[in-house]
């Protein structure tokens, strides 16, 4: 039955890559692209140029499909760019405290505290407005709240690893540190980063989309799953599909991230995992 | 228990802080020029200076950081520019709306919660097992804000049941209340599920069995006192999240709180709302954080330092 | 005299894995009986069985509980549930887990007073104190409302015979009373066990030590495997095991007989229940084993009055064990 469910949202976040990367070349969006008489059209509509809508057209008579296509496209680009800059920064300074401990240790373990006494929607929220508006701005918001869960989760397998005897026979044959670091302790580390950047993975797709939603995400002329969402809100009651679609397809990638999580996680408990977003 | 007592308050102090430093330090990040944020465009040349002056900008961040630390403990986060009036007293106006907001969540979270987890464990495999595990799995990736506006869309637009943002009337508060407590529903359903479970296969229900109790006493008494604990403390944490989650959700429903004062003020650049806004809910984290932990040691009478 | 408890041949599975394989044993007003085994024997399922409180994946198979002539398979959870705490009662091993620990000890006493008997709050609360002062608690006045952790492990054993025998059951079953327990503690236990004996209370107590319950029971029944593979007086199976399995229980027990003896614990480990071993289940462990054993399994027979054995060889090992002991002594 899991694996089933694995092997199931494999496939769904494999077509969503596909459709993220390629899609755009199928369906081009284009932003100022508008057509007034084809406003508000409900899914399967035929558009005034003869092409067909198959999930309707916004406010501005664009194709929602299309909006839906280059929003995965954010996403992912999003996603993965804040996990693996995130991921990198938290490997890096998770290996120094863990390994070096002391006055290092101490310095980098109080400053993630500090970040994680804060909601980290919020520090995102206020960084993101801070720096106004653009892609790579909303990938630093993401990054600085996230590298504390890498450092921690990197942190607690290198002390758990440094006193292994493969370490002390590495550091008496006369291994430097960054080589102690990088052959021994590091590979013990890269199951629990893997773990984690799953879960984050998730976790990121929506804080985006949630920034996006609020204004303080990717600007207007790039179309991202929240600032369509945000768009849709107004025209609920004559096209519920603007704000439906998007949302779907978010929802779905973020379910088949979890469930991919929990199958990587295995066995360990995840109960907790909610408090500490 | 003074000792530790004191301890995790000397953390919290030092996490408010931090907290407190890390607003300064991304505020100071800002491009741009405070004193035109400030002023508007139409201001002079002579007038930005001024304010500059009065600002402080000239001096060494260090000085600035240690101003400003002052200023925050008056609770003086300046005026706002949008508003008028004192910053913070435009935030406190504000608390109010949310407090009752995540009180509600927080409510509907236990009323739901609690017995959804407690049905589940005595019906392992069953419908509502399965359920729980759903929900729980579900809610947590949920983008709230979607669920929220598809409530709306659902509830208000299409049963016309439920006002879509707040009316005044107490219907208005169903629909934000719900967003925000559905992702923590599922896991707390699962953590008592969980809980409810384990103490159940515990000696002491077997004893509790051979005093002749009936199963609903052994039950009620025994184990809902054991399960109870941990989910009295999380509570605490989950009250937590809400007020952070309520800044989004709160926006979805156009609901008066903190929260969607502090968006419009980012979104419009009233820094010093911003800031009194972001350090309340901060500090509103971290306090519920301490309380929990504190809680904990009236609860559960086994605790003892040695443990912590 | 008719039995107060009478089980026979009571098979308890888990699926289809049978934990118990017909054991019988009774046991009159007021008399001791000792059932004696090393852990996963099914002498814990045993008794749990009786209560009708078997975990819930096990289940009994056949055989027959009867309880003063009534049969309690047939009971209705109601009235089985109206003969616990009131009829017969259970202490178990470890009673720090066996208690509640949320709930005071003065809660979880004067829960029998209060849910069984419908006395009032207060009224209960002082019938609370008086249990445990008579089970030798000092100052339980004052410790009524301490939490289970509050107390010291022994202690904590006598807050569950308090709470066992509040409502003065015919029988208790004591399931490893002492085990969790330091020398001292045990004989304290024991002797307060001893003297709820002398005015009348029946007992089935559960050890792995058969030095524990020589100066208690009767008479014994020793479980191997599920099975019983010997039984008589506790005077009798002491003094001349007919089983290698119990004569290997008395060498590796430290206060059964001479003090002077050496300790040996036995070969080998307790069977797994879901491969046992072909003929009889003790023959790998078994000094005394044969072809015969590894081929044929044993019945549980009387070679005299009163004492039954389930080896082949019982008069073999009979006398072997009595030149030992004659030569030890």
């Amino acid at each position: 039955m899991k694996s089933k469910a694995a092997k199931a949202a494999t496939g769904v976040l494999a077509l969503f890559v596909l459709v993220a990367v390629f899609g755009p070349m199928l369906a081009p969006y284009d932003s100022v692209a508008t057509g007034v008489s084809d406003r508000l059209l409900p899914p399967g509509s035929t558009l005034s140029d003869g092409s067909f809508a198959l999930l309707g057209t916004d406010q501005l008579g664009r194709d929602v499909f299309a909006q839906v296509i280059a929003g995965s496209r954010i996403s992912l680009l999003v996603a993965v760019t804040v996990v693996v800059v995130g991921g990198l920064i938290g490997l890096v300074l998770g290996l120094l405290a863990g390994y070096y401990g002391g006055w290092l240790d101490t310095v980098i373990s109080r400053v993630g505290d500090m970040q994680l006494a804060f909601p980290s929607i919020l520090l995102a929220i206020l960084l993101a407005g801070a720096l106004g508006p653009s892609l790579t701005n909303v990938i630093i918001a993401l990054a600085v709240t996230r590298w504390v869960i890498f450092a921690r989760v990197v942190r607690g397998s290198a002390l758990s690893t440094r006193n292994r005897e493969f370490v002390d026979s590495a550091r008496v044959m006369g291994a430097g540190s960054v080589r102690i670091m990088a052959r021994y302790i590091y590979p013990s580390c890269v199951q629990p980063l893997l773990v984690a950047a799953t879960v984050q993975v998730g976790l990121t797709m929506v804080a985006e989309a949630a920034l996006s939603f609020l204004g303080l995400g990717v600007p207007i002329d790039q179309a991202s799953w929240g600032s369509t969402i945000a768009a849709g809100r107004d025209y609920l009651a004559s096209a519920w599909w603007i704000a439906a679609v998007p949302g779907i397809a978010l929802t779905l990638v973020v379910i088949c991230v979890g469930v991919l999580g929990d199958s990587a996680r295995d066995g360990s408990d995840n109960t907790k995992v909610a408090v500490v977003r | 228990m003074i000792i530790y007592i004191a301890r995790r308050l000397a953390q919290s102090v030092f996490l408010v802080f931090g907290a407190i430093t890390i607003v300064f330090l991304v505020l100071r990040v800002i491009p741009g020029d405070p004193a035109s944020l400030i002023l508007g465009s139409q201001a002079t040349a002579e007038e930005l200076e001024a304010k500059r002056q009065e600002l402080g900008l000239g001096d060494p961040l260090l000085a600035q950081y240690f101003r400003h630390l002052g200023e925050v403990l008056r609770l003086d986060f300046g005026e706002s520019w949008r508003l008028g009036g004192d910053a913070f007293a435009n935030v406190l106006e504000r608390l109010p709306a949310t407090l009752t907001l995540a009180g509600y969540a927080l409510a509907l979270t236990l009323l739901i919660g609690f017995p959804l987890g407690v049905h589940a464990a005595r019906n392992t495999g069953k419908a509502v097992d399965r359920l729980v595990s759903y929900l729980s799995l579900t809610g947590q990736a949920l983008p709230s804000f979607w669920v929220g506006i598809m409530l709306v869309l659902i509830f208000s637009r299409m049963l016309d049941i439920l006002p879509a943002t707040a009316d005044g009337t107490p219907l208005a508060l169903v629909l934000p209340a719900f967003t925000l407590a559905l992702p923590f529903l599922g896991w707390l359903a699962r953590l008592v599920r969980n809980g409810t479970l384990e103490e159940l296969g515990k000696d002491y229900v077997r004893t509790a069995r051979s005093k002749g109790l009936s199963e609903r006493v052994v039950f009620n008494v025994h184990v809902l006192r054991n399960t109870l604990t941990p989910v009295v403390t999380v509570l605490g944490l989950v009250l937590g999240n809400f007020i952070a989650d309520a800044v989004i959700i709160e926006q979805v429903f156009a609901w008066p709180g903190i929260g969607s004062l502090m968006i419009e003020s980012i979104v419009n650049r009233d820094y010093a709302v911003a800031e009194a806004a972001i350090l309340l809910i901060a500090i509103f984290y971290i306090g519920l954080n301490l309380a929990v932990d504190v809680l904990y040691f009236y609860l559960d009478p086994r605790i003892t330092l040695e443990t912590v | 005299m008719s039995a107060l408890l009478e089980v026979t041949d009571l098979v308890v599975a888990f699926g289809d894995v049978r934990a118990v394989r017909g054991v019988s044993f009774s046991l009159s007003e007021g008399e001791t009986l000792a059932i004696v085994g090393e852990s996963g024997s099914g002498k814990s399922l045993s008794s749990l069985a009786v209560l009708g409180l078997l975990p819930a994946q096990a289940r009994v198979e056949s055989g027959e509980i009867r309880w003063a002539g009534e049969d309690v398979s047939a009971m209705s959870e109601r009235e089985l549930r109206a003969l616990r705490g009131e009829q017969l009662s259970m202490i178990f091993q470890d009673p720090l887990s066996a208690l509640n620990p949320s709930l005071t000890v003065g809660y979880q006493i004067a829960e029998m007073f209060r849910r069984r008997r419908g006395l009032r709050r207060d009224e209960a609360r002082r019938r609370a104190v008086e249990a445990m002062t008579e089970v030798g608690i000092p100052d339980a006045a004052r410790r009524v409302g301490a939490y289970p952790h509050e107390f010291s492990g022994g202690m904590r054993q006598r807050v569950m015979i308090a709470m066992a025998l509040a409502l003065e059951p015919r029988l208790l079953i004591a399931d490893e009373p002492t085990t969790a327990l330091d020398v001292t503690v045990q004989a304290q236990i024991l002797r307060l066990l001893r003297h709820r004996q002398r005015e009348g209370l029946a007992m089935v107590i559960i050890s792995h030590d058969l030095g524990v319950v020589a100066r208690t029971a009767r008479s014994v029944v020793v479980m191997y495997a599920g099975q019983a593979v010997e039984s008589g007086t506790v005077a009798d199976v002491y003094i001349a095991p007919a089983h290698p399995y119990t004569l290997g229980l008395l060498d590796a027990s430290p206060s059964a007989r001479d003090s002077n003896r050496e300790i040996r614990p036995i070969d080998g480990y307790p069977p797994d229940i879901t491969a046992l071993p072909t003929g009889c289940a003790f023959h790998p462990r078994c000094p005394f084993a044969r072809e015969r054993c590894r081929t044929e399994e044993p019945d549980l027979r009387e070679f005299a009055p009163g004492r039954s054995s389930a080896c082949h060889y019982a008069e073999e090992v009979l006398a072997r064990g009595a030149a030992v002991d004659h030569a030890g002594a």
